[in-house]
């Protein structure tokens, strides 16, 4: 076994995969460490990948060459476009996943990186000399050196898992939690809390009743989430929808007092928009039910998850309210649900490379950093292993702007604003919202991928030729007429007003009610003539027509402040010796060290004004 | 959502010359529009073709009213103060007219400037020297805590719950909007299109009450301009002094004495009254309302937000008068007739003689009779007139200026619902309507809208 390596990455969830997977594929050695190989890329929570921005992050990942929108493809189950009634900018992607292929075939990607090695084990200590990161003790002594270390810990630290009075440590439950690293940091002068998340329990299939539920199928012609070519499924598994009643409630309240939450044995705080069953009663005590989503596990499994039904209430308690919820009156349970509480790093630590103020060569990525969701968890990892390489090739950091990326929000946000709660990203975080659509992801970010290296040439010409046909589409729409006589039927069917001359197929798409497949549909010559381009082409070829105004004002607007993005703070400033500054800028700027003007103005508490006086100290 | 304030492409404006009266005042435009900006209100040479360090004289016109006649340096990049094209134009001293030139000028696409953004471009474009550095970042910290302790006075009464008011609309709306985009999975119930018509609504209202309210809190800040006008003779300058009770004006028996119009501030309950004694009309005609020299006197006129029209009962017919007042109505301003020269009549028989016409006030500006009325009929004037509509009141450029972005982007999240636009379509108006009236009602960030939509909505399935 190799002792020595470019980069350790400690964990192996969708953050350290990623991680592992970027920076071996661009060239460096990598060993990841793992408590348990059987565990690699677990899914911890529910089933499912995607979802409203969170699907656009994991195209954003497939897009730079990351393997969780490929993975998740091939281990679906079920796909919704969500969101589909709305404008272009929100549609999402969400699959439901079979949870242990989606585990094998990550792991089975990893093994096929012969720049990867692997390591069970938990890891005790990171090994500093003379301040320069130089490896890690495991927790059976072994040592392993290397130039970076990546630190993926999801919520392994200290976890300590709760359900009703019974509590115990545990990063996941059957896992171990891992200590001696908090210890060690916080020794160093990292900052670190406690934050809290739960799940629910996990129902046996062969149990539920589902015609006493409304079935929620998947699309009928699922897309997917990689732009690479992927083998989706033919026959998809349905969710089931039901409802809790006021006697569950009731139930359920009669555990409030053996609740951890509510006694106060957990401090950590968890998430707002992920409340537990009882949070959801207590909060909102006026709704008589709440809609519980019955998702299947995988294909070869009965077992089914109960997405809106999180609790950390004694287990008694959670059978006796589960059989009063229709279609589980028989229900079983494999284990019940809980709450964990685990360690995090405040992330106004970090650079925006991930990397730590005070280390480096130390980066963090996933739910160390106060966020929640394999998406966020995932993308942070690449970046943080993307750029944890190109460090010691002392190249170029790989950073995305907020204008590109939901990605580049994300990391934005941790690293400027910090979290007080589980970060979860919402399309509402990302002010250039119609600019980063599912769509265009590859657009926006596989040439800058394959400038790195990670994004390899197959995606590079695809992309390409994409851009392409898009045009030539465009093109089309814009000086093809179409005459009152081919429109005003299409037009009618769907209640919009009729033409009296020719008019451009352009301005008919700029109508509600109209879009590109129905004309296709509808009419012939136009059919004919884009026949040879894909199904996403002719999106995206569309949504360029249909919002262009608003693209183009989102565009002069990110350009705008992209110019404050471009100055650069230099790292040895003091900002405590520029008392131009208010008190409160000073404080915020030593403690999160923006590497830009742009980044600075995004700190709460700089105002206006500070941001004058740093563009005089910086702005020539 | 946190825009970036300081963008070094805009173009901004601001007056370069101290506040108050002063006889001239000097307005900066800079930036890469200044010139062809101000090329669109200016009427006389083409400024765009100009050279540079030249000045020309001209008209600031708004839908062809002149607001003034000034003249315009043209300093063009980079040879100018900020290294940018710097336009200056130099107009009358009443914070007035400078007020009107800069709405003019925001309207057609500037940007009030910030404190010290003429210096820090000065300083970006290499100006000012790098050893000024330190004195240009102190200058600009120090200029903002002064507008800041404006901001703050400006916060009395109810202005402060009011912009609660607006802020916690815009935020309820905005989140409603952004519920149904994050959060369309969630069993929770949408509002429907009516009800977010409605509160856009609500929010304009709250908007154009407050842009309303400018006008009106301008004149707060800077005095109501009040005009007093007249024939010749007719004890303008004798008014003028007996209200500020100093000699100012030079009073003398020759009919139009006063060369110069003549300015002076009288506060009446807190309000305060800038009182402008017209003259200069000597030359043209001895009728006032019908000759032909009334176009200048109207240009002040057209200024008032009051006119006290004075005229000596003694030698005025009530037809006359009423000719005279029916041709002033043509304006804005709200007029109060006031019958001078009383202390002629031995009785009280003039009130008979103009009783058909409505609200004149009976004084005589020598003896001083009656003045108390006519300061009575004043603050009315205030409170009865255009002017005086809301409780709340905007003072400042800069807030009036964020409240016209702000009310056209509502116009465009009024469209966008009538029009059936998908949401984030919407939001995007919204967004920027927030972005706008930031300055006004303080930040609004995303943490502010989720925080929203998660104390009223149960998400999370």
């Amino acid at each position: 076994m190799c002792k020595f390596y470019d980069i350790i990455i400690v964990g192996a969830g969708h953050a350290g995969c990623e991680a592992a997977h970027a920076a071996a594929t661009l060239g460096s050695r990598v060993l990841l460490i793992t408590m348990d190989m059987g565990k690699i890329a677990q899914m911890s929570c529910n089933p499912a990948m995607g979802g409203i921005a969170k699907g656009q992050i994991i195209r954003e990942i497939d897009a730079i060459g990351g393997l969780s929108g490929i993975v998740s493809d091939q281990s679906m189950v079920q796909f919704r476009m969500l969101n589909r009634s709305k404008g272009a900018a929100m549609w999402s992607p969400r699959s439901q996943n079979d949870r242990s292929l989606f585990s094998a075939l990550w792991r089975g990607y990893l093994e096929g990186c012969s720049n990867i090695d692997f390591w069970q084990d938990s890891v005790k200590q990171i090994i500093i000399e003379k301040g320069i990161i130089a490896g890690v003790i495991t927790g059976l002594g072994i040592t392993f050196k290397s130039k970076a270390i990546v630190l993926t810990n999801g919520t392994f630290l200290n976890g300590i898992i709760h359900i009703g009075q019974k509590q115990f440590g545990g990063g996941r439950m059957g896992d171990p939690a891992s200590s001696g690293i908090t210890e060690q940091l916080v020794s160093l002068g990292f900052q670190s809390g406690r934050m809290k998340t739960g799940t629910p329990p996990r129902i046996d299939g062969r149990s539920i009743d589902y015609t006493k539920m409304e079935e929620q199928k998947g699309d009928e012609i699922p897309s997917g989430f990689s732009f690479k070519k992927t083998q989706l499924p033919k026959n998809q598994l349905s969710c089931w929808i039901t409802y809790t009643n006021e006697k569950v409630h009731a139930v359920l309240r009669t555990g409030f007092d053996e609740s951890p939450m509510y006694s106060g044995r957990i401090r950590g705080l968890g998430p707002r928009y992920c409340p537990s069953i009882e949070d959801k009663i207590n909060r909102f005590a006026e709704r008589d039910r709440h809609q519980i989503f019955v998702e299947p596990e995988g294909w070869s499994t009965c077992e089914t998850y109960l997405n809106g039904f999180s609790t950390s209430l004694p287990d008694h308690i959670q059978m006796k309210a589960l059989s009063l919820i229709p279609g589980f009156e028989n229900a079983k349970m494999f284990r019940p649900g809980y709450a964990i509480e685990y360690d995090y790093f405040p992330p106004t630590q970090l650079k925006n490379t991930l990397e730590t103020h005070m280390f480096e060569n130390l980066y963090f990525a996933g739910q160390i950093n106060g966020t929640t969701g394999y998406e966020e968890a995932a993308c942070q990892g690449l970046m943080a292993g993307i750029n944890a390489h190109l460090k010691l090739r002392e190249q170029k950091p790989f950073i995305l702007k907020r204008s590109e990326a939901y990605i580049g929000v994300l990391i934005d946000d941790l690293i400027n604003k910090g979290t007080e709660e589980p970060y979860r990203m919402f399309t509402s975080r990302a002010e250039y919202r119609i600019l980063l659509r599912q769509d265009n992801a590859d657009i926006r970010l596989t040439k800058l991928a394959y400038k790195i290296g990670l994004a390899d040439n197959s995606r590079l010409v695809k992309v390409e030729s994409k851009e392409a046909n898009i045009k030539s589409i465009i093109r089309y729409l814009h000086k093809t007429g179409i005459t009152p006589n081919a429109a005003n039927p299409v037009l009618s069917d769907v209640d919009s007003s009729s033409i009296n001359q020719q008019v451009k197929l352009s301005s008919l798409l700029l109508r509600p009610r109209i879009n590109l497949d129905y004309l296709i549909q509808k009419v012939d010559f136009i059919a004919k003539e884009l026949a040879i381009y894909n199904r996403e082409e002719l999106l995206s070829a569309e949504i360029l027509v249909k919002y262009d105004g608003y693209i183009t004002r989102e565009k002069d607007l990110a350009d705008k402040i992209n110019r404050l993005e471009n100055v650069r703070i230099s790292t040895d400033v003091d900002f405590h010796k520029l008392t131009s500054l208010s008190a409160e800028a000073r404080e915020k700027l030593t403690k999160i060290k923006p590497a830009t003007i742009g980044q600075a103005s995004r700190i709460s508490g700089v105002s206006p004004s500070d941001i004058s006086i740093l563009l005089v100290q910086f702005g020539r | 959502m946190n825009p970036v304030r300081y963008q070094t492409e805009d173009t901004i404006c601001a007056p370069a010359t101290p506040s108050g009266v002063g006889a001239i005042a000097v307005i900066r435009v800079s930036g890469k529009q200044a010139i062809e900006l101000v090329g669109k209100v200016f009427k006389g040479h083409n400024l765009q073709t100009a050279a540079t360090h030249t000045v020309h004289f001209g008209k600031i016109t708004d839908n062809n009213i002149t607001i003034d006649e000034v003249l315009a340096t043209i300093f063009i990049a980079p040879k100018s103060y900020t290294g940018e094209h710097v336009v200056e134009l130099s107009c009358h001293g009443s914070p007035f007219i400078q007020q009107k030139i800069l709405e003019l000028l925001v309207r057609h696409g500037a940007r009030v400037a910030q404190p010290g953004e003429f210096t820090l471009r000065a300083f970006l474009n290499k100006k000012l020297d790098l050893s000024q550095a330190e004195a240009v970042a102190d200058l600009i910290a120090s200029d903002s805590d002064t507008s800041l302790q404006t901001a703050l006075q400006q916060m009395r009464g109810g202005y402060s719950l009011y912009i609660q008011r607006m802020r916690e609309e815009l935020i309820n709306f905005a989140s409603l909007i952004e519920l149904e985009l994050d959060f369309s999975e969630e069993d929770v119930e949408f509002v429907n299109r009516e009800q977010l018509v409605q509160l856009v609504k609500n929010i304009q209202q709250l908007v154009s009450s407050l842009t309303d309210s400018f006008r009106y809190g301008n004149a707060i800040k800077n005095g109501v301009p009040t005009v007093i006008a007249g024939k010749p003779n007719a004890g303008k300058s004798t008014l003028l002094n007996a209200l500020i009770n100093e000699e100012r004006a030079l009073v003398s028996e020759v009919p139009g004495t006063t060369r110069d119009t003549i300015e002076e501030r009288l506060v009446i309950d807190g309000i305060v009254f800038r009182i402008i004694d017209t003259a200069g009309i000597r030359e043209h005609t001895s009728d006032l309302i019908e000759g032909k020299g009334i176009e200048r006197t109207f240009e002040k006129i057209r200024q008032a937000e009051i006119i006290l029209y004075l005229f000596d009962v003694n030698i005025t017919s009530a037809e006359e008068l009423q000719k005279q007042l029916d041709t002033l109505k043509q304006q804005s301003a709200f007029i109060v007739p006031v019958g001078n020269k009383i202390d002629q009549y031995s009785d009280e028989t003039y009130t008979r003689k103009f009783a058909q016409i409505a609200g004149v006030i009976f004084i005589s500006s020598l003896s001083q009779t009656f003045l108390p009325q006519l300061l009575t009929a004043l603050k009315q004037a205030v409170t009865l007139g255009d002017a005086g509509k809301g409780q709340v009141v905007i003072t400042n450029l800069r807030h009036y200026q964020a409240l016209l972005h702000a009310s056209e982007s509502l116009n465009g999240v009024l469209n966008g619902l009538n029009e059936h636009l998908s949401g984030e379509l919407v939001a995007f108006e919204i967004r920027k309507a927030i972005y706008h009236l930031g300055e006004i009602t303080g930040e609004i960030t995303t943490e502010d809208l989720l925080g929203s939509i998660f104390s009223k909505f149960c998400i999370g399935k």
